[in-house]
């Protein structure tokens, strides 16, 4: 046992729950935030026109007050923000995971815990990988397997063209990780937030998590799907 | 039955430690599984070899003392303590891994056997009531509704054996210390320390080395008197509360 | 060694013992009885906060009666230390209890009060109990719950929010309180919690995995222990003002008992030998709802709520040849419903030690049924077939379910279908050390509460009374008894050389080494379990002058082979639990000596004895207020002879000698039992 001289208070505030905290706060801007994005991407279907509208329409929102993309910046500072207090969080809960036993088992069974619920760490991993080079491929356009477009629709449509199939499998992939990932934390995030104090109530969380992961994941994955199946082009 | 078994021996806490494998014959289904212990101890010692060093006192089921990695499984197979499972569980030749509960807060101090003082210096930390002896009022001057008593009690059962810390894949006391806020915050008697009582546990929690709680569950179902997890939900509400007054 | 004046003892065990001069409670206060509690606690003098820092006590025993003790006096600001065998103070023993805790609050109205508490503790001890003691007992009772309470034990409520009661063993008035069937575990934790504040604030330390293996004694007044620290074999010396027993009851002299596997009588032994008399040690209290023993592996034995017989029917077959038939497929006229038949008006739920007796005759008779163990079937059948013809399952499950599944999990066996067996088993001891009014023992400066002192219950304990007692000592009496004796302080220091520390020292050294060094060629747990055997044959439910006796030789050679023949293996500088065990064992043997000259001497039956020698016509209980009404207060003699049995010098008894300390009647008239 170590000796400190900060006060119980100071301790807790830089506690294992307090970092947890922040990663259910951060884990809930990216809830909303993938949902407003998969409604975004949804307009797909209604043609480029309405696509590349909307892509606009975002960089103009509250003009003249905010300059141009304004609302954009805004949005993509905190998420840049979020994403790293979120994996800061996560890393150090890692760490002193690792740390908390350093001898393992020789056999250890889960009775319990569900297999999203064991690979949040991997998966949010997986996720941040994907973040890295989904980013490069749309919004910096660095990585443009398909050719690069100035309409936005048009780059959606030649990226997951089935000549490249693997970039569509990547983005696949990606929803099976993101679904996984917000089954276990949206019941996650309840839980450390306090919300889940009944029986009841955690098993309500869960059944949103399994919603909330059905459709966001399904609803991105519609995009690539159609366009690899040439229901849109 | 006959049953093959392998088993952590470590001499001390200095010592690095190993499996060994013994047979033991002759278990009968009758048997609890410390019995069983007893047995091959038995036979160690007339074939003059140490006997296993294990941990137990009541075999009741309620002091806590007990506790074993059976199997990969936190007091074995069933939703029970150590001294509770009995050797019907198994069937002839099986072959069970016994280990300690494994955390950087719980070192082995011998074989089977662990240190988890580390609990008693978090309750230390404020898992109490302030209440000096013949200064009580009345047990009657303060009711107590039955859902809170009720909740509380729930809590209460709490043993402390450790298997939510040997069973969670964070090593986390996280149950254990939820129980103690739980079982103290749900009663009107708790409430003057509830902000400082939680601040002073979950720093505590953490300065042992335990690990932090990911929401996993294992802990719950591993627990032997069915602690549910929304004990943990409770102990974050209330540090968030404690932090927001601090 | 003594100086007073001795003769040889008479009666059954003449030449087994020594007859002393009779001994007084000299701290018994006088004057009306509701009063004498108050007085003595005003009489008894102060000690000044300033000094009470400079004070300081040892505590053996973190159970109800040590933890409530350890902490009480660590707040009022005494240096305290706290010593126990476990890893955490929260797992003594008294966290088995299940019942309940009895307290004259009168919260249902029905009549309870302080007296009638009083009334019925002395009545349910057969008479062996001190008025003084039991009154203050009945007294402070009330203020143990409120105490409990404000700590947040959670004891049952009703839904109006206020604490509930029930009834317990027998008595007519509502005055258990309980937490479901885990009392002793609630009010253990609140004790628990208490103590470890005080670790907090600095006036108490505690050694956990640390037993204590000698006793102190300078110029006669208690002043330290010897502990052994069990994870790395360190022998450590604890001087201090004061001493406090509170290691808890030695049933697990008999090896099998519903008792911690460690429980053990080793400290309180040890200052027995050093002077400390014991008081009525024959006095064991055996529990008739326990669940067989299943296998000659078992190690200890699980009780059942006594409650079970407020249902269930209690029967053996009528033919020997039926034992072993499935129950099922025999008859209702080939049943012996033997407590209904023998005792009509009670039937099934004739007192403990009744039932307990009954139970050993059947078995002893051959009529036993369950698994053979050693030769004899030793259970009798619980039936629920008509509670649940008459009940209904579900509200047999609503009542009992628990205590069924328990049942299930440790026998295999599903009570809703086949009748249930149970056993008697040990369960408590009203025996332990002779205390004083003020819990001081004949050892100056060494206090002893909770079930190791002879207690408060005379030869019967009712139920729901131990937990009571212990944290009555703990919290109420030995704080405010103590307080008089430290103000005598600061007292004279002494250091690790004087010679009377040294040599307890050295005496602990010895015997580990002596233990190591035998390697022989038997277990430790084998002695133990041969010694349970003699002790509940002989000194269990019904004993027998020519018994004891036989049970006394067996003993002696039992221990002149252990001292030869024991193989302790493994080293004395590390956590080593044969090591332990020995020792314990080693004073299990002679506290088992002394048991079975005790219930020798004792020709009559009270309360948990039975002497077959002492019994009505149709073969109850008879007392003898005219020859016995005295505390039996054993004092250690050594023998200092060339050794008989060949063991070492330090396992060597000489004759007891016995103290008798007269028990006068004041206020409850003494009556027979009878329960025909
Ligand atoms: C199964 C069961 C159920 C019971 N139910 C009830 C009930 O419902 N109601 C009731 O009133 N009573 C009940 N009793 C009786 C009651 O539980 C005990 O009498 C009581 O708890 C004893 O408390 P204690 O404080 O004296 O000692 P214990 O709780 O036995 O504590 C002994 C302490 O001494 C320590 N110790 C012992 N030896 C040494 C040593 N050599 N060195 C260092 N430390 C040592 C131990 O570590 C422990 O901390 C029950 C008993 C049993 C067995
Ligand atoms: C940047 C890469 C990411 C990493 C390394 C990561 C890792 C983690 C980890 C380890 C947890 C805690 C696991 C648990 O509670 O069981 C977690 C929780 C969570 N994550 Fe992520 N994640 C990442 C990205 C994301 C993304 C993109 C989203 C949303 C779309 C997200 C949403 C959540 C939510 C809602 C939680 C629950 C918070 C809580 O447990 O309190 N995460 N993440
Ligand atoms: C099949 C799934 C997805 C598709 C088809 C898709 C498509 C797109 C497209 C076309 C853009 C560019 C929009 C623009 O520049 O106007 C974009 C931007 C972005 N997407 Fe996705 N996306 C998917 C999944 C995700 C997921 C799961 C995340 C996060 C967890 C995510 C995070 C982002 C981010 C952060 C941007 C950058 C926004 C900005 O700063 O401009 N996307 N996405
Ligand atoms: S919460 Fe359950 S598993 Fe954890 S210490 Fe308490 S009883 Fe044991
Ligand atoms: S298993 Fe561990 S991660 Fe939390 S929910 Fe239980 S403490
Ligand atoms: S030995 Fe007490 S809980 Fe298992």
């Amino acid at each position: 046992m170590t000796t400190t001289t900060k006060s119980p208070a100071a301790r807790a505030r830089s506690s294992t729950i307090v970092w947890k905290l922040a990663m259910a706060l951060t884990g809930l801007v990216f809830v909303a935030y993938v949902l407003l994005h998969m409604y975004g991407n949804l307009k797909v279907f209604a043609g480029q026109a309405s696509f590349d509208g909307y892509a606009e329409h975002l960089r103009e929102i509250g003009q003249p007050i905010l300059p141009h993309a304004g609302l954009l910046w805004i949005i993509r500072v905190v998420l840049l923000v979020s994403v790293a207090v979120h994996a800061t969080a996560a890393y150090k809960l890692w760490a002193r995971a690792r740390g908390a036993r350093p001898q393992r088992y020789v056999v250890q069974k889960a009775v319990q815990a569900s297999w999203s619920s064991r690979t949040m760490r991997w998966g949010g991993t997986a996720l941040l990988l994907f973040i890295v080079f989904h980013i490069l491929n749309f919004t910096t356009r660095t990585v443009t397997p398909g050719g690069d477009s100035d309409s936005p629709y048009q780059r959606l449509v030649n990226a997951f063209q089935p000549e490249q199939w693997w970039v569509a499998v990547i983005y696949l992939a990606a929803m099976v990780a993101l679904a996984m990932h917000l089954r276990h934390g949206v019941f996650s995030a309840a839980q450390t937030l306090g919300l889940t104090g009944t029986v009841e109530k955690q098993r309500r969380w869960n059944l949103l998590g399994y919603a909330l992961a059905t459709v966001v994941a399904g609803g991105f994955a519609l995009v690539p799907l159609s366009v690899l199946f040439g229901i849109v082009d | 039955m006959r049953l093959t078994l392998k088993i952590w021996r470590q001499p001390d806490a200095a010592t690095k430690g190993s499996m060994h494998t013994y047979e033991v014959d002759d278990v009968s289904e009758d048997m609890s599984f410390l019995e069983m212990l007893d047995v091959l101890n038995e036979q160690l010692n007339t074939n003059g070899e140490e006997p296993v060093a294990f941990d137990s006192d009541c075999r009741e089921g309620i002091c806590g003392m007990c506790g074993l990695m059976i199997n990969g499984k936190a007091h074995g197979p069933e939703v029970t303590t150590t001294c509770q499972l009995h050797m019907r569980s198994f069937k002839d030749g099986d072959t069970i891994t016994i280990e300690p509960w494994r955390a950087e807060a719980f070192p082995v101090i011998k074989d089977l056997c662990v240190d988890r003082g580390s609990f008693d210096r978090m309750i230390q930390a404020g898992g109490y009531v302030s209440v000096n002896t013949g200064a009580a009022p009345d047990a009657h001057s303060t009711p107590v509704p039955k859902p809170h008593a009720d909740r509380a009690f729930d809590a209460a059962t709490c043993i402390g054996c450790g298997a939510c810390v040997a069973a969670c894949p964070n090593a986390s006391a996280s149950l254990f210390l939820g129980a103690k806020i739980t079982h103290l915050g749900e009663l009107p008697q708790g409430q003057a320390e509830r902000d400082t009582r939680v601040l002073g546990m979950v720093a505590q929690h953490d300065e042992e080395g335990f690990g932090g709680c990911t929401n996993i569950g294992e802990c719950a179902a591993a627990c032997p008197k069915e602690i549910p997890l929304d004990v943990i939900s409770q102990l974050n509400k209330d540090l968030r509360t404690a932090l927001r007054h601090a | 060694m003594t100086d007073h004046q001795t003769r040889p003892g008479s009666g059954d065990a003449e030449g087994y013992f020594l007859e002393g001069t009779p001994v007084a409670d000299t701290k018994a206060p006088a004057g009306p009885i509701a009063e004498r509690w108050t007085k003595h606690q005003f009489d008894n003098r102060l000690v000044n906060p300033a000094n009470r820092r400079k004070l300081s006590v040892i505590v053996v025993g973190t159970g109800l009666a040590g933890g409530a003790a350890a902490a009480t006096m660590g707040e009022q600001g005494y240096e305290v230390k706290s010593f126990f065998y476990q890893d955490s103070p929260r797992r003594a023993h008294s966290i088995a209890a299940q019942g309940g805790i009895n307290a004259a609050k009168n919260y249902k109205g029905d009549g309870d009060s302080v007296y009638r508490l009083f009334y019925d503790t002395v009545k349910g001890g057969d008479y062996r109990s001190r008025e003084s003691n039991v009154y203050r007992l009945a007294e402070v009772s009330a203020n143990i719950i409120d105490q409990c309470v404000a700590q947040g034990v959670p004891f049952a409520r009703e839904y109006g929010g206020l604490l509930d009661n029930r009834s317990f063993g027998g008595v007519q008035v509502s005055r258990t309180f309980y937490a479901r069937g885990q009392t002793g575990q609630q009010l253990l934790i609140g004790a628990y919690q208490a103590l470890e504040r005080q670790v907090a604030a600095g006036t108490v330390t505690t050694y956990s995995r640390h037993e204590m293996l000698e006793l102190i004694v300078v110029d006669g007044t208690a002043r330290g222990i010897i502990a052994r620290d069990l994870v790395t074999g360190e022998i450590e010396t604890h001087l201090a003002d004061v001493v406090v027993l509170a290691s808890g009851g030695y049933g697990n002299v008999f090896f099998l008992s519903t008792n911690a596997m460690g429980s053990n009588v080793t400290a309180s032994w040890r200052a027995h030998r050093k002077g400390a008399y014991m008081a009525n040690p024959c006095y064991t209290q055996i529990h008739p709802t326990c669940i067989p023993v299943s296998g000659s592996h078992q190690s200890k034995l699980t009780l059942m709520s006594e409650s079970l017989r407020n249902d269930g029917r209690i029967w053996v077959p009528k033919n020997a040849a039926d034992c072993d038939k499935d129950p099922r497929e025999i008859p209702e006229e080939d049943r012996d419903y033997y407590l209904e038949r023998i005792y009509p008006s009670f039937g099934n739920l004739v007192p403990r030690d009744i039932a307990s007796r009954q139970a050993k005759n059947m078995c002893d008779e051959g009529r036993g049924v369950g698994p053979e163990v050693e030769g004899v079937r030793r259970g009798v059948y619980l039936d629920f077939a008509d509670a649940i013809q008459r009940m209904g399952r579900p509200a047999v499950e609503a009542k009992y379910g628990n205590l069924f599944d328990m049942y299930a999990r440790i026998t295999g066996e599903d009570p809703y279908e086949t009748p249930m067996r149970i056993y008697p088993a040990v369960h408590y001891v009203m025996g332990g050390l002779w205390v004083d009014y003020d819990l001081q023992s004949s050892i100056k400066g060494l206090f002893v509460a909770g079930e190791a002192n002879f207690s408060d219950h005379g030869a019967n304990r009712l139920g729901a009374s131990a937990l009571m007692q212990g944290l009555a000592d703990g919290y109420f009496v030995l704080p405010n008894t103590i307080r008089d004796y430290l103000a005598d302080g600061p007292f004279e220091k002494i250091d690790e050389s004087h010679p009377a520390v040294a040599e307890a020292r050295r005496s602990v050294e010895e015997r580990i080494n002596r233990f190591l060094s035998i390697n022989g060629t038997r277990s430790v747990d084998s002695y133990h379990r041969e010694l349970g055997n003699i002790m509940w044959e002989f000194c269990g439910m019904e004993r027998t002058e020519d018994g004891l006796k036989k049970a006394i030789d067996l003993i002696r050679t039992l221990r002149a082979d252990f001292w030869n023949n024991v193989k302790v293996l493994g080293a004395a500088d590390t956590l080593n639990q044969s090591l332990e065990r020995a020792g314990r064992v080693a004073d299990f043997m002679e506290l088992g000596e002394l048991m079975c000259i005790d219930a020798l001497n004792r020709r009559e039956s009270c309360g948990g004895h039975f002497r077959a020698e002492s019994q009505t016509e149709d073969g109850e209980a008879l007392r003898h207020d005219d020859e016995y009404a005295y505390v039996a207060a054993w004092e250690f003699v050594p023998d200092t002879s060339e050794s008989a049995d060949g063991g070492p010098a330090d396992a060597r008894m000489g004759m007891p000698i016995l103290h008798k300390e007269d028990l006068v009647y004041e206020f409850v008239e003494m009556k027979q039992r009878s329960y025909k």
